[in-house]
């Protein structure tokens, strides 16, 4: 019989390996600050040197010369955003209250959520390819601002669902009851009480979806394309910021790369700004 | 079409008739899914008193009312058998106006529901759905049934302050000025004051005396005193079915019922 | 009498919402099936021509009109696992470390910082990683690298490449997967943790042997969201993966995805085999997709089927 009492293992080695774990927890959140300290460098330091008023007020410059400006793509990115936006938004909004109102246990729910959260995992480029293939080839191989603003559209629906139904199921069932025991019917209840319940998180969800396509290049390639021209209307190939970065950027001329960098940080800026705001409200709303 | 409800002898052990109800229950029952909650209950509410529907928790008590508005029917699986007559007309016919059957059956729950708007859009939000009012008539309307349910003088300056940032037992009677905004002839109160401390208890239970001039209430209550104190009927409920029903005077001094005297006197529950 | 009559417009109202509301939700069905078809009839030409082969050929020959997808789905499936593995260990560790080890203050910073990765849009990604992390990998790590042994790491340091792709990609999804790795050790119950502490545990083991089995199946999920974004990442891979059609055993060979041939090649795609080919390529994208969504949803019905126990 060996004395049980002298058989314990070594704390030297344990304490050894949790301060190994330890340091590696600590470099690797010091990786993750390193890379995005890195590459908000890069940008701001590339990218500061167009910023000016005129450059978000000047059509693009010719290749190898001249600064130009981004009025044409910005416009068009707006554009084609708010067409999007039109578009997914109430699909989505109303998609997510059939799910959280109407839907909670049936079959047919239960394929919509999965085909919500497919939406969700789609590359953007499956979509840009789908857009693609239903609206430009329709138009026989027509490349249009509104086949963008669809894909946009495609990729935005899935995420206000999603958002939709979780801040609606948050909303405690007797608000539901006390609304409908007083004779509001369903669709006033909902619209009237439940978002207004729910107002901040549906807006989340809306900001989330809008943040989601603003930086999306891939499903614009085959829809909108680019356009050196002012988006008039958006039936034509539609300039928009991140395919014109795309160009620019791998494009041979100085003064184009320059462009492309001070779009990109435009874009950035934005996103960040928006990603912040987004923190912020989910924040107050767990409060 | 005009059923005739024959008065009920209250199957169990019950000495009254009640006349003219407002509302008669017969051969209610009720299942959540595959499990039944209430068996075969018959149950007559009289007009202008307040009736307490007492019993352990999970006897029936809130589904027997959830009955009355058709409030359950929001939930899959929960269905309700029987007849619940008001007006000569069986409330649970598939041709009933839920709507309209809302407006004349109030209902207010256990934790006060303020909607996420102001004061005075709480009780005139359903008011507008329902009666089409000049803004004057409104405000009129909002005034009197905050009035109604005494809250008038503590929220005259606050009108657009968010109801949720009132007090607990304030909440809980703008949810009765909002409902008694619609004119209801009938409220339902599932456990109203189990949320609330006992001060403002006392001012909801005087507000339900002085309430019964104008219309009729059906409390649950999981609070034999406040059954007491307050109501003209008592029907206590065990395990789904009405073991008694009677006078809350005489109930509550001479129970008829072995279960509901073990039940009155804290023997169980 | 008045609640007999079913003549409320309300009712009606109340009807016609709610078929407004499944006409929206059946709508995303409705896309679902549509771009499945789409993509299929599209692809029908070269899936008819190619038939499984398509699959397995490695040839990608406009002139002979030959095309497979060989090296696109390898290109894939290695760029992806490349990040998953680095991507891994190192948000587990950050998750820990905002979890257990660092005190609140340095904790919402570094969280902050972590996501806001997440907001850089891929794009942006790509051209830091073709004008200034492909340079430096060609500088600095690959000669580096170049001395370990293997094939691995062997041939032309050219910077672009398989190896800096699933870096990149690795950086891109480390914020969703810490994400998803902090709320799964915020869930471990203080009781288990703290009991285990009391017994003389270091956090290492504490987390080793109670945070992690504890949530194990949330971790396997959060890999597979890692799974499904790295696997069709377009913009930052076409800048820096080098686009050749060809399966190289080193890592520091370029590649494809099937996403950056679509994204170069597609709308330059003159002949319609061509074309159908590069739509058939997203067709496999849209398989992998879908396969990856069923075993997470999967996945995560059994987890909540053991959660509601």
């Amino acid at each position: 019989m060996t004395d049980l009492r002298l058989s314990y293992r070594s704390s030297a080695t344990r304490k050894a390996m949790d301060v190994f774990v330890r340091a590696f927890s600590i470099a690797s959140a010091a990786i993750g600050i390193f890379f995005l300290l890195w590459i908000l460098w890069v940008v701001l330091k590339k990218g500061h040197t167009v910023l000016a008023w005129s450059f978000f007020t000047s059509a693009p410059p010719s290749p190898g010369e001249g600064t130009g400006g981004i009025r044409y793509a910005l416009v068009g990115t707006l554009k084609m955003t708010g067409l999007a936006f039109l578009m997914g938004v109430p699909v989505g909004l109303l998609t997510g209250v059939y799910l959280a109102e109407f839907g909670r246990h049936s079959w047919f729910a239960a394929g919509v959520r999965f085909c919500v959260n497919l939406l969700m995992g789609i590359p953007s480029i499956l979509v840009g390819l789908f857009a693609y293939t239903l609206i430009v080839l329709a138009t026989p191989r027509h490349y249009s601002g509104q086949a963008g603003a669809f894909a946009l559209a495609i990729i935005m629906l899935p995420t206000v669902a999603r958002t939709t139904e979780d801040m609606l199921l948050l909303v405690p069932d007797t608000l539901r009851e006390s609304a409908l025991a007083l004779g509001i019917p369903r669709w006033r209840t909902i619209t009237g009480i439940l978002f207004r319940a729910a107002r901040k998180g549906l807006l989340t969800g809306v900001l989330l979806s809008v943040s989601r396509v603003s930086g999306e290049t891939a499903p614009l390639l085959f829809t909108a394309l680019n356009n050196n021209f002012y988006p008039r209307d958006l039936s034509q190939p539609t300039a928009n910021l991140t395919v014109t970065i795309y160009n620019y950027a791998m494009s041979p001329y100085d003064n184009w790369q320059r462009v492309a960098w001070g779009a990109a940080l435009v874009i950035m800026a934005f996103l960040l700004g928006l990603t912040v705001l987004l923190r912020t409200l989910l924040k107050e709303r767990n409060r | 079409m005009n059923l005739k409800i024959e008065p009920t002898p209250h199957r169990t052990v019950s000495e009254v008739v009640i006349d003219d109800p407002v509302i008669s229950a017969r051969k209610l029952n009720f299942w959540y899914g595959g499990s039944q909650a209430l068996f075969d209950n018959d149950l007559d509410v009289a007009p202008l008193k307040v009736t307490a529907i007492i019993g352990p928790s999970g006897c029936g008590k809130s589904t027997h009312i959830r009955v009355y508005n058709r409030i359950f029917e929001q939930y899959r699986g929960q269905r309700a058998g029987g007849q619940v007559v008001m007006d000569g007309a069986d409330l649970l016919s598939p041709g009933t106006d839920i709507i309209a059957l809302r407006r004349r059956i109030g209902m207010i729950f256990q934790k006060p529901t303020p909607f996420p708007m102001s004061i005075f859009e709480n009780v005139a939000y359903g008011v507008r759905l329902h009666f089409s009012f000049t803004r004057k008539q409104l405000e009129q309307k909002v005034e009197e049934s905050l009035r109604a349910a005494a809250l008038w003088d503590e929220v005259k300056d606050l009108l657009h302050k968010p109801g949720t940032a009132l007090s607990g037992g304030q909440q809980q009677r703008l949810c009765i000025a909002r409902a008694l905004a619609m004119s209801p002839e009938v409220l339902l109160m599932d456990e109203p004051t189990s949320a609330i401390d006992p001060v403002a208890t006392a001012r909801i239970e005087e507000l339900m005396l002085e309430l019964k001039q104008r219309l009729t209430i059906v409390i649950v209550t999981h609070n034999m005193q406040q059954a007491a104190r307050i109501s003209d009927y008592t029907a206590f409920f065990y395990q789904g079915r009405i073991i008694e029903f009677g006078a809350t005077a005489r109930m509550f001094t001479n129970p008829s019922h072995p279960r509901t005297e073990e039940y009155i006197t804290g023997r169980f529950g | 009498m008045s609640f007999l009559t079913r003549s409320s417009t309300h009712r009606q109202a109340d009807r016609i919402f709610r078929w407004i509301t499944i006409v929206c939700a059946a709508s995303t069905l409705l896309l679902v099936g549509a771009i499945l078809w789409n993509l299929m009839s599209n692809a029908w030409p070269s899936i008819s021509r190619f038939g499984f082969g398509f699959i397995t050929s490695t040839q990608w020959n406009p002139v002979k009109s030959e095309y497979g997808a060989a090296s696109s789905i390898y290109g894939t499936l290695v760029s992806t696992a490349i990040a998953l593995l680095l991507a891994l260990p190192i948000s587990l560790a950050i998750a820990l470390f905002l979890t257990s080890y660092a005190p609140p203050w340095i904790a919402r910073i570094v969280g902050t910082c972590v996501e806001l990765l997440a907001a850089i849009p891929s794009i942006i990604y790509g051209m830091w990683g073709l004008f200034v992390f492909a340079p430096f990998m060609q500088k600095t790590l690959q000669p580096w690298l170049a001395n370990l042994p293997g094939p691995l790491f062997s041939g032309a340091a050219l910077g672009v490449g398989m190896l800096t792709s699933g870096i990149i990609l690795a950086l891109m999804i480390l914020p969703f997967l810490t994400a998803v790795m902090r709320d799964v050790f915020a869930m471990t119950p203080p009781v288990l943790t703290e009991s285990a502490a009391g017994m003389g545990s270091t956090s290492w083991e504490v987390t080793w042997h109670i945070s992690i089995p504890h949530g194990l199946r949330g971790l396997v999920g959060a890999t597979f969201l890692g799974l499904g974004r790295a696997i069709g990442e377009t913009m930052a891979v076409t800048f820096v993966i080098g686009n050749s059609h060809r399966i190289a055993g080193s890592l520091f060979a370029p590649g494809n995805t099937i996403a950056s041939t679509l994204a170069n090649e597609f709308n330059e795609a003159d002949s319609p085999l061509l074309e159908a080919a590069l739509i058939e390529l997203g067709l496999i994208l849209f398989a992998i997709t879908l396969i990856i969504q069923i075993l997470a949803q999967l996945w995560l019905r059994s987890l909540q089927k053991q959660q509601a126990r």
